[in-house]
């Protein structure tokens, strides 16, 4: 029995994925240097960073054409991954405003 | 047995080596969090210094960090060459992939140098604990990619690695990419966000 094979992207679209990969990480450097921006730094690059994450996962990574199992099997960790270090820092006061 | 069209079957029908690093992959993200999360909760609560806004240096950092994004680049092309079966372009990716994963450890290892000579260890603050394992096992883990590339690398140059084994090569990439990905939210939550 052959196994199915998944369709991988053309080499154009990793083409595309590393430019835009390249053009968020330099905004995200430049947005450090921007004091302006500095009372919405963390969540701005937060979603930058939880972009570019994706890109290279559906993209590199091939989950966006690849079985849902494989995506079960990854995101599944990784959500629980991310809940823990969120109870964490709650649990240890990081989100409270006016810590010592 | 190489390659996913003789591979076993499997009760899903999908290839069991696929569905193990799949699997680990998963477990890394684990391991990871609970360092990350360990840095976190330590963030901001050194009592003596260096502190990291002291020591970070972004440039440089910025610098590596593009280096490993086009590493991942390098990667899916040498999986595109051996899946097409163009050997010359699998030789080339294959060892530009590594090469990349080298000049970033070679950026880590500079940067753990100038940073204990400026005072900053293991064992000096939480910021140097938390800091120097989270970035060593990551640097670990890109140092055992490095050397399984190499192996595949050498696999091409003796013309061993064909179409028939590209799974072998996506397998890798899988690894690569993972650790190209927990260095996006490395870079973010410890050197941008201070």
């Amino acid at each position: 029995m052959r196994h199915p094979v998944s369709q991988h992207p053309p080499v154009r679209i990793y083409l595309l994925v590393a430019a835009v990969l390249s053009v968020i990480t330099a905004v995200e450097v430049s947005v450090f240097y921007l004091t302006v921006l500095a009372r919405f730094l963390a969540p701005l690059l937060i979603v930058l960073s939880a972009a570019k994450f994706s890109l290279v996962v559906m993209f590199f990574m091939h989950l966006k054409s690849d079985h849902h199992a494989f995506t079960g099997l990854f995101v599944g960790p990784l959500v629980i991954a991310v809940a823990i270090t969120v109870a964490l820092m709650a649990l240890f006061g990081a989100f409270v405003v006016g810590r010592p | 047995m190489t390659g996913a069209q003789n591979a076993t079957v499997t009760a899903t029908g999908l290839d069991h080596r696929k569905m193990g690093v799949w699997t680990f992959l998963g477990s890394e993200c684990m391991f990871f969090g609970s360092l990350i999360a360990t840095y976190l909760v330590y963030k901001g609560k050194s009592v003596v210094g260096p502190y990291p806004h002291e020591t970070l240096n972004i440039p440089l950092t910025s610098i590596s960090t593009f280096v490993l994004l086009m590493s991942s680049l390098l990667m899916v092309l040498a999986l595109a060459a051996v899946q097409r079966g163009d050997a010359l372009g699998a030789k080339l990716w294959l060892f530009g992939t590594p090469f990349f994963g080298m000049i970033f450890l070679g950026f880590q290892v500079y940067e753990f140098s100038t940073f204990v000579s400026e005072g900053l260890t293991l064992q000096v603050n939480l910021f140097g604990a938390s800091f120097f394992v989270l970035t060593g096992f990551h640097g670990a883990h890109v140092s055992v990619g490095v050397l399984w590339l190499l192996s595949l690398w050498v696999l091409a140059l003796r013309n061993r690695l064909t179409r028939a084994d590209a799974l072998l090569v996506e397998i890798a990439g899988l690894y690569w990419h993972f650790v190209d990905v927990v260095w996006i939210v490395i870079f973010t939550l410890v050197y941008l966000i201070q």
